[in-house]
């Protein structure tokens, strides 16, 4: 897949729209799910609905794309991965869908994606967030990731944070 | 953080199948109660250790539009343009980088269409170019780090 990001066409082709009811599930539990043995049935319970119909329209969203999976999101800092690092790659387009998916099999990067090239100031086209416990960890990764690329890639920079100006959830309105 | 802990965070970030009772098989693999599992999940929330337990979704399939873009802001004029930028509802997050490009944003809108209307706006109010790299493929997302 190359060219346009993702539009609501696309969105169109990959699923069924949302109804009211996906809309009130996806409002429920966007903070989480509750933490019982049986999730679905509790939160079909808290919406007035039937546990089948939760399970079927979560399974539904998971399989084409709108839920990515049902998973717990770790807090890296807690976890002692102080440091990031914003590396860019500039790789051949040909084999960058490929590299690609093996950059971001790797445990220590969280976001990987292929963005537009803005040249001469911006060749790079491979965006991958790498973690790390110190500094000398994040670069030991990214020389990894140089090694992955191999000749596919023509040169990278490490962009680190200085400072965050603004950060606010994603929200998703009712 | 014990090695249940431990293994916890690890089977989680992986994700659990859609099914009507999905800690039985980490209580399984891990060979505690489904009492225990949910307890320490709850735990590692309580602590920040997790930020989240649930569904991950995915907000341009949600119908929104997302983009990562950047510009460079002359170091005189930094302050005042990342407080007009921050200004726009639309800018989730913004951080300074050590790049000629300092300034990176990401610009959230409910329909895509929006998404170039405020990036045009910050162009003309900030005088700086907007160097807007939407994703054009998606490899991975979300932490899986092992502890």
């Amino acid at each position: 897949m190359t060219g346009n990001p993702p539009t609501l066409d696309k969105m169109q082709q990959t699923g069924p729209l949302l109804d009211a009811v996906d809309r009130q599930i996806i409002v429920a539990t966007q903070a989480g799910l509750p933490l019982v043995a049986e999730p679905y049935e509790a939160l079909a319970r808290q919406l007035g609905l039937d546990t089948e119909d939760v399970l079927a329209r979560i399974a539904a969203m998971q399989a084409c794309g709108i839920i990515r999976r049902i998973a717990a999101v770790p807090n890296h800092y807690a976890l002692g991965y102080t440091d990031n690092g914003m590396s860019v790659w500039n790789v051949s387009d040909a084999c960058i869908s490929e590299l690609g998916q093996q950059v971001g099999a790797l445990e220590y990067v969280s976001h990987c994606y292929q963005r537009p090239r803005h040249l001469p100031l911006w060749p790079y086209n491979l965006f991958a967030m790498v973690h790390g416990r110190s500094r000398y960890d994040v670069e030991t990764r990214v020389a990894a990731i140089e090694n992955l690329l191999g000749e596919a890639c023509r040169g990278h920079e490490v962009l680190y944070s200085k400072r965050i100006l603004k950060k606010t959830g994603l929200r998703i309105k009712g | 953080m014990d090695n249940i802990d431990s293994a916890l965070v690890n089977t989680l970030q992986q994700g659990l199948p859609v099914c009507a009772r999905p800690f039985d098989a980490v209580a399984e693999a891990l060979d505690v109660p489904v009492g225990e599992v949910l307890s320490r999940l709850q735990r590692l929330l309580d602590d920040r250790v997790l930020t989240r337990f649930g569904p991950m979704f995915n907000a341009e399939k949600l119908g929104g539009a997302l983009s990562l873009c950047a510009l460079q802001a002359p170091a005189e004029r930094f302050d005042e343009i990342a407080e007009l930028v921050n200004a726009f509802p639309e800018v989730a997050h913004n951080y300074e980088r050590d790049h000629r490009l300092n300034m990176w944003f990401v610009v959230a809108t409910e329909h895509p269409q929006q998404a170039g209307a405020v990036i045009r706006e910050i162009e003309q109010l900030s005088g700086c170019r907007v160097y807007d790299m939407p994703k054009q493929e998606e490899f991975y997302i979300g932490l899986k780090l092992t502890v």
